[in-house]
């Protein structure tokens, strides 16, 4: 009892109490010490996680590892946590990444390594607390607070333009988090005293800033109070994501960033604003969120085929990966705004997938960066006779991204495009056009650094990689082929949470009496073929 | 003893123990600072203590000296919150007057006067009581903005604060004889129900804007800013420091009792006024300190935006509106208070540590108090989990229930804007690695030092646990006839 209570708090905190091992008892010139201390927090945090996936339990209440305490009780904030099926794999996918992060800096910073690590470990415990928050003045805290060591990441460790990236970084995601913020303060008075002066008068329950409560007060939104609310998120989350024309901040924080910042980014960061839709605007603003649809969609779809083609015109490796990320998380809106089981379902998976695959492609980029000092593709060429291995890693991870069948993107991108093809063919066919984009420019990458005669006399000495970066790339494989192959436990732990969100956001769907399936059946068998 | 004696202890005692200090400090001349300094701490240590037996003692209904005073939560937590300030700013001092060889007897003496100013003006409840603890406040602040008088800067700044801030007291004390004449009474609760009996009179609008552009002028509000500045540039960091927090909280503590206790009744008229004040100040502070490459100058025009934000508390008005502003004078005093330390620290070398670039490398230097001036940024800045966040919430969460959200979104974007600024140093700090400048070298002044540190330990406190401080603040509810 004691330790399921406490699970989430250990998770989130473990890491936070490494940092302070880090600042209080190690020297700056134990760096061996240092290393080894965070691998083992990071590690032990990610084993920590995986009572998680076996324990969570689909079939019981919406939220689980729940623990409450009273925090500011004069505003009825509180410290909730607990986690849905949802939550439990972008927890997993945070752990998981936050190891690998670490375990891949080893070699790649090479000055101010003490406060590096402890920047790193203190990032972890503000991106797992986003997504342990069930209440709002909690969840935001976290949110604001994440962005600090990001900063500190981009700005100290990145690459040239790193002042410049780190505080375009910083200042866009305040930006739309503070307006968010307003949206939060809207809700609270409307479930609570209201606002008088512009007579909007409240539910008049008791304040709290606990989403759970709020979720209860959904349907009872005026529409134009939740167009507002809507948009406050609206802008918070997109930029997060980011949403075309809310982007251009990405590029420049991800080719600045270190290795390790640009898969944390890619890999966590950006979940957070789908993470943030699907957890807040679609289940608290379902009105909202149906008449935003199309014009979601509509950027969504931009989103997609925009990002694939600037990604198709780039010199730097890392630019096109970053770019990639545009078109992915334009997918994952997509689904998410089919507003139906297998849009959001697949919508979930791909923030999976993609945190996967494009964390493994920074990483990826980041080991010949490390061997050359450049990023631009024109400087490579045949590197698949000098680093066989590197080009077989780098060739499923690519086959992962476009979305092969047996990978992961194949699962996400599928059951995505199910989704959007129940709600409008024209979106479905778009969006699977575009795919062809996404293959193109990953292939014209593969084929321009691995096949060919090797052009650069440096590249003919390049050593392939070692033990500890292969050990950081084959977890992210592993997973890759797991979820390609035998999806069904990610769905099965992904539908009742999923289904909770539909019957908010689209009750009609639910009640379709085609579509009527019984609780114990998942959705997602249909979606398994 | 008579009750009215008892409620009037703390100043009492603060103003005997400030003479006592002074004429010490006549005997010791430039020697003795350290003693000195513990006199004046251990001073103000006695006045809190007479506080505590006051506040016990006395009915905070009471209206005492001929309702011209009165004890309540609202002055009894203003003047903690003095106290807590004025101990602060004299720790800060120490080490600045004893390095730059000043006479301690005097200075230490008028920081105790000014603070038994600001006290009466969280304890008046007649305009007269309060424009009476208002010029004891800034008479002796005048001196002290100029107190370091080899230093040419700030002669400028001490002539310039003395003029407008004469001016001001004019504007406001014309304001207060346009009521008194229009209403009969400078008494706030004679004054609530002469306004609320009927149409107010023109001549009692026009006095009330005058009163209102008087207040703004003390709290460095736009457009009756421009002094700032020059003055917080100019005066001694210590006393800058001291100006941005005591007198500005005292300034808030007459605006609050005043506009939502007294002139309640005319809030229609005054709402507009105040709500343009306040986004004027938080838009102009803020952009204005973009550009600023003098540190003491950004944080002069950071301390304007944050008393833009203060007004929207003012404008939400009711209790939520009070309490929150309550709780951001504490949480601004702490972070301020820590910011300027770390800038005293860094005056050295005689060209007073003061434009950006000469924070370059500093965390590598000096890692613990770069990290204490990290955390005051990001608090000023308002980013959790430090205090600035908390007291930003609140205050925002006090004007979206008013209605007033238009004022939340200006205020949120603006300090969006801010972190910009703020941010400046940090990355000076941490980002740079102080190539190509000789970086800075922070004096030695332990108990500048420990001030940091404790403003920083405060400020991580209140971000992370603010119940207890937001529960001080709210006990004040309701004493300004407010629900």
């Amino acid at each position: 009892m004691g330790f399921a209570t406490n699970l989430l708090n250990i998770i989130c905190y473990v890491p936070l109490l490494g940092a302070l091992v880090i600042i209080f008892l190690l020297r700056k010139e134990q760096t061996a010490a240092i290393k080894t201390v965070a691998t083992v927090v990071a590690g032990l945090d990610f084993v920590l996680s995986l009572p998680l996936w076996f324990v969570y339990d689909p079939a019981g209440p919406a939220f689980q590892f729940s623990y409450v305490h009273d925090w500011i009780p004069a505003v009825g904030a509180t410290y909730h946590v607990g986690v849905d099926g949802i939550s439990v794999l972008l927890i997993l996918l945070t752990t998981l990444l936050g190891f690998i992060a670490v375990y891949s800096s080893f070699t790649a910073i090479n000055h101010r390594q003490k406060e590096y690590y402890v920047f790193l470990l203190l990032l972890q415990t503000g991106m797992l607390g986003v997504f342990i928050s069930l209440d709002f003045v909690l969840f935001y805290v976290f949110w604001e607070a994440m962005l600090v060591p990001m900063y500190f990441l981009i700005g100290i460790w990145g690459g040239p333009r790193k002042l410049y990236a780190a505080i375009k970084f910083f200042l866009y995601t305040l930006f739309g988090s503070v307006l968010m913020l307003v949206g939060i303060l809207t809700l609270y008075f409307y479930n609570s005293t209201g606002l008088q002066a512009i007579g909007l008068p409240g539910l008049g329950h008791a304040p709290t800033f606990d989403v759970t409560e709020l979720f209860k007060i959904a349907t009872q939104i005026p529409p134009h109070v939740q167009f507002w609310v809507f948009l406050a998120f609206f802008v918070g989350f997109a930029i997060k994501v980011p949403m075309f024309p809310f982007h251009t901040w990405l590029p420049d924080a991800h080719v600045e960033a270190p290795t390790a910042g640009s898969v944390i980014l890619a890999g966590v960061l950006l979940k957070m604003g789908t993470y943030g839709f699907i957890r807040f605007s679609l289940p608290l603003l379902p009105d909202a969120t149906r008449k935003a649809v199309p014009w979601v969609v509509a950027l969504a779809i931009i989103g997609i085929v925009y990002g694939a083609l600037v990604a198709m015109a780039q010199k730097d490796m890392k630019k096109l990966v970053a770019y990639s990320s545009v078109s992915h998380l334009g997918f994952v809106m997509l689904g998410m705004f089919a507003l139906n089981p297998q849009g959001l379902t697949g919508s979930v998976l791909q923030m999976i997938n993609h945190g996967l695959s494009t964390g493994g492609l920074f990483l990826l980029v980041g080991i010949v960066y490390e061997r050359r000092h450049t990023r631009m593709i024109s400087e490579y060429g045949g590197l698949a006779k000098v680093m066989p291995v590197y080009a077989m890693l780098f060739m499923v991870i690519t086959m992962a991204s476009i979305g092969l069948p047996t990978l992961n993107g194949f699962i996400g991108e599928f059951t995505i495009l199910v989704g959007a093809f129940n709600r409008s063919t024209t979106w479905a066919v778009i969006a699977a056009t575009s795919l062809v984009l996404g293959a193109g420019y990953m292939l014209w990458l593969y084929q321009r650094v691995f096949f060919g005669e090797i052009t650069h006399d440096e590249n003919k000495t390049l050593k392939d990689v070692n033990l500890r970066e292969q050990w950081t790339l084959i977890p992210l494989i592993v997973l890759c082929f797991w979820i390609g192959i035998y999806p069904k436990p990610f769905f099965r732990i992904l539908e009742p949470s999923i289904r909770r969100v539909v019957e908010v956001v689209d009750p009609g769907y639910m009640n379709h009496p085609e579509l009527h399936l019984p609780a114990a059946a998942p959705a997602a068998h249909a979606q398994e073929e | 003893m008579r009750p009215d004696l008892i409620a009037l202890l703390p100043e009492l005692v603060l103003a005997a123990l400030a003479m006592v200090v002074l004429l010490a400090g006549l005997a010791s001349g430039r020697a003795r600072h350290g003693l000195l300094a513990g006199g004046a701490l251990v001073s103000l240590a006695v006045t809190a203590l007479a506080l505590w037996y006051a506040a016990a003692a006395t009915d905070p209904a009471a209206r005492l000296f001929s309702g011209m005073f009165a004890l309540d939560r609202f002055a009894v937590y203003f003047k903690a919150l003095f106290l807590l300030s004025s101990a602060l700013v004299i720790l800060l001092s120490v080490d600045y007057l004893k390095r730059n060889d000043y006479r301690p007897g005097e200075y230490l003496a008028l920081i105790m006067f000014a603070t038994v100013g600001m006290m009466t003006m969280a304890s008046g409840v007649n305009l007269a009581a309060i424009y009476v603890g208002l010029e004891l406040m800034a008479l002796s602040t005048y001196i002290l903005a100029g107190y370091f008088r080899r230093e040419v800067k700030s002669h400028e700044a001490a002539t310039k604060y003395f003029v407008l801030g004469a001016f001001s007291s004019g504007v406001l004390l014309y304001g207060l004889s346009l009521i008194y004449g229009t209403t009969g009474t400078l008494d706030l609760g004679a004054l609530t129900r002469a306004l609320a009996a009927g149409k107010p009179a023109t001549a009692t609008v026009v006095g009330m804007a005058l009163l209102a552009c008087g207040f703004l002028f003390k709290v460095a509000a736009v457009p009756f800013h421009v002094w700032t500045p020059d003055v917080y540039e100019g005066a001694p960091t210590p006393i800058t420091a001291f100006m941005s927090v005591g007198p500005k909280a005292a300034g808030f503590a007459m605006f609050l009792r005043v506009f939502l206790g007294g002139l309640a009744p005319l809030s229609a008229s005054w709402i507009w006024l105040v709500g343009a004040a306040a986004v004027l100040t938080m838009i102009w502070g803020n952009v204005a300190a973009l550009t600023q490459d003098n540190v003491k100058r950004m944080l002069a025009y950071s301390s304007i935006a944050h008393a833009g934000y203060a007004l929207v508390g003012l404008v939400a008005g009711g209790a939520a509106g009070v309490n929150s502003v309550l709780f951001y004078m504490l949480v601004y005093t702490v972070t301020n208070l820590g910011a300027f330390g770390f800038v005293i620290m860094l005056e050295s070398r005689g060209y007073a540590g003061e434009t950006v670039t000469d924070y370059a490398g500093l965390a590598r230097r000096h890692p613990g108090a770069a990290f204490g001036m990290l955390l005051f940024m990001l608090s000023l800045g308002g980013i959790p989990p430090t205090a600035g966040f908390m007291g930003k919430l609140y205050l925002f969460a006090a004007a979206v229930e008013a209605g007033y959200v238009w004022l939340v979104v200006v205020a949120v974007v603006m300090s969006a804007v801010s972190l910009y600024y703020y941010l400046r140093i940090v990355l000076q700090m941490y980002l740079r690695d102080g190539e190509g400048v000789e970086p800075a070298e922070l004096v030695a002044a332990p108990w500048t030092e420990r001030v940091i540190w404790a403003c920083g330990a405060a400020v991580l406190v209140i971000g992370i646990v603010p119940a207890p401080f937001l529960a001080a603040a709210r006990a004040t509810a309701g004493v300004l006839g407010l629900s």
